[in-house]
């Protein structure tokens, strides 16, 4: 059984078919990543999966239990987190009362989930920078702490939304790094992401969608030769 | 009840209605445009007849007439306001702009308190107390007129919106403000524009309210909410919705009047806000906000 | 000294001078220092809803006055002493907080519209209660009063000096309440959602459940206010006491002080309270006595907070003073 199961899953806004049978698979201790042209309905998809809208057809699982039209807290409650793409830091608190918000779930007092916050951020290289407002923040801190709080709240599944988008090289490869070590601690992950340099780099199954539909699926080296694949990403000639 | 005493002040209603509904005209447009909530608007309202008053006092200057000076001179303050004051406010948070709207509210309702007093002043002519008679049915000549120029004045804002370049631009800006900003439109100045007409159409609006009520200092806030009331219920963005839901305020709040009790009027006004903030924020004719 | 050393060294001077000041204040003092007392509560009370959660409320008079409706009635008509009359006005703030709190969050309210929903609800109720004969109308209801030199602390019948000291207790009570609080697990997840609601839902944060936490607890803490009120003036008209300048009398503190801090709300009482009566008496020894001065100096001082002190003069204070962990 997967951690993660979506199947069939269907979405229409005001009309316009977003999300379309859209089914797959993600296993305990995965990391799946989910590509696709702009517009293809990938952000949907973790939508409808982090419970910010319900979905027109289809299901989703987690760990065997359906969560699809459940509220975000009680998705998060459920064992899963997320980013978002464009990040939401609590501005006005610090870099610590950020995440400690987020361990605030899993902790029974605030002492503990100070405990536990100042573990996460430390396997985060943030702790230097605890007591700093979250506004002072650069952007790839900003996505370190977006990480942070989402994985106090000590989830079995973690869905990152275009995480990478605005890291330079270095940075990415660092965040890829991180990744790397939380998947080889049990952590399974979900990611959408366009910057194949990390997704070639971290995912061991690729998804590929298209006008909301799926068209491939397997590993990065093959979906990346799918003819398919070119041709939604680089138009009908690059198919050949 | 006779039928007609339930006509004439459904009537009254109707027309005193479409006077409010220019003063929530000009709110729609401000914060339709400029998204900032006008909480100083009843005193701006306020202010304008206080203006007809005194120019009335000091020159005899029939309210009709002084409509011309006093919506130039909010025309201008209005933009001044938005330029000098509110428009560093547009990127603060909402409760930060709401906060500046209401200083400056606190500060003219008791500005007008020390320079007026608290008594009741208003504004005698002799057509106040004509009317046309068609059978039973009585229209009271200060009502229509004022009820006309409402109408006028809405229409030429309407048609301004509609049809000229300059207006056209501000709905461009009220759309999509990065857009306007991108293809090289001066949002700033469009949004000074933008709440000097809404003043205007304030002066206006208490130019002619001020035929048909006695204005007191403590009448701004009482309109500000009037005003979000109307706005509210006839649909943010909607230019339509700002009349109809001010004839529908102004009929319902004279019904009311009759049938439950004079004091009870804006009861039924803050009944139905909280059901449309409800049921429908988008009111009778606005877009889903 | 560190700062947390500072912090105490000037809350225990504080603490002192509050409570040693009737012993050299007249009784013009005395009133004003009750008053800054009574501000300070009720703003703190506020300050829960807006400052922790974020929510904007305008129509906290609605609080103000249930409470002292409450208390006063079942105190004129059945003589029930204030001490078991502040149960049915908490009963009452609360039902109508959590009625307000539930229709703007189940439907999506916020912002604005809140703000207004509120407003519209206090405006209702002020209309409302003119029309209710049994608690007076519009004429207003009147609590005896008996001049009395010893304090009747059960029926809150005394000199000026039991009010003041009740009155300390109560700010002092909402100090300590709203420490705890902003320390506590609701602190967190207050500031979290005033922050970014949707990121909150994402951390597991049942929004819903705890934005109405925030509105019930300053309903019930202003119901607190509203007792005094009825109890220390004696007299209540719906006019007065529901209309929306009570409201914004009780937002002005925490604005200027500080929004969301803890001295915030007593700061700014105080500034605006001081300040308010100097001008006023100032400008009637020169000669010029207007109805609406001190109104007018409560807009400018709210205008100039709002343009050069967004954040209230409570924070600038605060690191001038070296009383903030990074100085």
């Amino acid at each position: 059984m997967a951690l993660l199961e979506i199947r069939s899953l269907g979405k229409s806004f005001r009309g316009l078919r977003a999300v379309a049978d859209a089914s797959l698979e993600v296993p305990e201790g995965g990391l799946v990543a989910l590509i696709g042209p702009n517009g293809a309905g990938k952000t949907t998809i973790f939508n409808m999966a982090a419970g910010v809208y319900a979905p027109d057809e289809g299901q989703i699982l987690f760990s065997g239990r359906r969560i699809d039209g459940l509220r975000p807290d009680q998705i998060c409650a459920a064992g899963i987190g997320r980013t978002f793409q464009i990040v939401k830091p609590f501005a006005g608190l610090s870099v610590l009362d950020n995440v400690i918000v987020g361990a605030l779930r899993r902790a029974p007092s605030v002492p503990r989930a100070r405990e536990l916050a100042l573990g996460i951020l430390g396997r985060l290289d943030l702790a230097a920078k605890k007591d700093l407002p979250a506004s002072s923040l650069t952007l790839p801190d900003r996505k370190r702490l977006e990480v942070a709080r989402a994985l106090a709240t000590g989830p079995r599944l973690l869905l990152l939304d275009e995480v990478m988008a605005g890291l330079r090289p270095t940075e990415c490869d660092q965040m890829v790094e991180v990744f790397r070590e939380l998947n080889r601690g049990g952590l399974t992950i979900l990611l959408i992401e366009h910057v194949m340099r990390a997704v070639m780099a971290l995912a061991r199954q690729v998804v590929v969608l298209h006008h909301g539909e799926i068209i491939a699926r397997g590993a990065p080296a093959e979906v990346v030769r799918d003819p398919a694949v070119l041709e939604c990403y680089l138009g009908e000639d690059a198919a050949i | 009840m006779a039928v007609d005493l339930v006509v004439n002040v459904a009537l009254a209603g109707v027309l005193t209605g479409l006077v409010y509904g220019l003063m929530a005209l000009g709110l729609s447009v401000i914060f339709g445009v400029v998204r900032v909530v006008n909480f100083a608007h009843g005193e701006m309202m306020t202010v304008a007849m206080y203006t007809a008053v005194g120019l009335f006092t000091a020159f005899k200057l029939d309210p009709f007439l002084s409509v011309i000076p006093v919506a130039a001179a909010f025309f201008v303050l209005g933009y001044l306001l938005q330029t000098g004051l509110i428009n560093p406010f547009i990127t603060r948070p909402e409760h930060s702009q709401f906060m500046l709207l209401v200083a400056i509210a606190i500060i003219v309702v008791n500005g007008l308190l020390m320079a007026f007093g608290p008594d009741a002043r208003n504004v005698q002519v002799d057509y106040q107390l004509e009317s046309w008679a068609a059978g039973p049915i009585l229209f009271d000549k200060a009502r229509v007129y004022a009820a006309g120029v409402a109408i006028l004045a809405s229409g030429a804002l309407f048609a301004f919106f509609r049809y000229t370049r300059t207006g056209k631009a501000i709905r461009a800006c009220a759309d999509n403000y990065l857009g306007a900003k991108v293809v090289g439109l001066d949002v700033k100045h469009y949004y000074a524009l933008t709440f000097g007409l809404g003043s205007a159409c304030v002066a206006v609006a208490g130019c002619m309210l001020i035929l048909l009520v006695d204005v007191t200092p403590s009448l701004g806030p009482s309109y500000t909410l009037l005003a979000f009331v109307i706005v509210i219920v006839g649909g943010l963005g909607s230019m339509g919705g700002a009349l109809l839901g001010g004839v529908l305020i102004g009929l319902s709040e004279a019904m009311a009047g009759l049938f439950i009790q004079p004091s009870a009027k804006s009861m039924f006004s803050f009944a139905l806000l909280i059901l449309v903030l409800l049921f429908r924020p988008q009111g009778l004719m606005g877009r889903r906000p | 000294m560190s700062a947390q050393r500072r912090a105490a060294a000037l809350l225990a001077l504080l603490a002192a001078a509050l409570l040693a000041l009737p012993l050299v204040a007249n009784a013009y003092l005395l009133s004003v220092a009750t008053l800054i007392l009574f501000f300070a509560f009720s703003g703190q009370a506020w300050n829960v809803m807006m400052g922790f959660a974020g929510q904007l409320s305008l129509g906290h008079s609605l609080y103000v006055g249930l409470g002292a409706y409450a208390a006063a009635g079942l105190f004129f008509h059945f003589g029930i002493g204030p001490w078991a009359g502040i149960w049915l006005a908490i009963a009452v703030c609360v039902a109508a907080g959590a009625a307000i709190g539930f229709l703007a969050f189940r439907f999506g309210i916020s912002g604005v519209y809140f703000a207004l929903l509120t407003i519209a609800f206090a405006e209702f109720t002020r209309i409302g209660f003119d029309h209710i004969g049994w608690l007076g109308g519009p004429g207003g209801l009147f609590i005896k009063v008996e001049q009395r030199q010893a304090a009747d602390l059960l029926n809150l019948r005394g000199p000026p000096v039991m009010f003041y000291y009740v009155m300390l207790a109560l700010a002092a009570g909402a100090f300590a309440l709203c420490a705890w609080l902003l320390r506590s697990r609701a602190g967190y997840y207050w500031q979290a959602i005033r922050e970014n609601e949707e990121a909150a839902q994402a951390l597991g944060i049942n929004t819903f459940r705890w934005k109405m936490l925030a509105v019930v607890i300053s309903a019930a803490m202003t119901s607190f206010s509203g007792v005094f009120f009825a109890f220390y003036y004696n007299n209540l008209f719906p006019e007065t006491i529901f209309h929306i300048s009570r409201s914004i009398e009780i937002i002005l503190g925490p604005i200027i002080g500080g929004i969301g801090t803890l001295f915030g709300p007593i700061l700014g009482a105080a500034v605006l309270t001081i300040l308010a009566d100097s001008i006023t008496d100032l400008l009637a020894a020169v000669g010029l006595e207007f109805p609406g001065v001190k109104q007018v100096f409560y807009g400018v001082v709210l205008l100039l907070v709002v343009m050069f002190l967004p954040h209230g003069i409570w924070p600038a204070l605060a690191r001038r003073l070296g009383l903030d962990r990074k100085s």
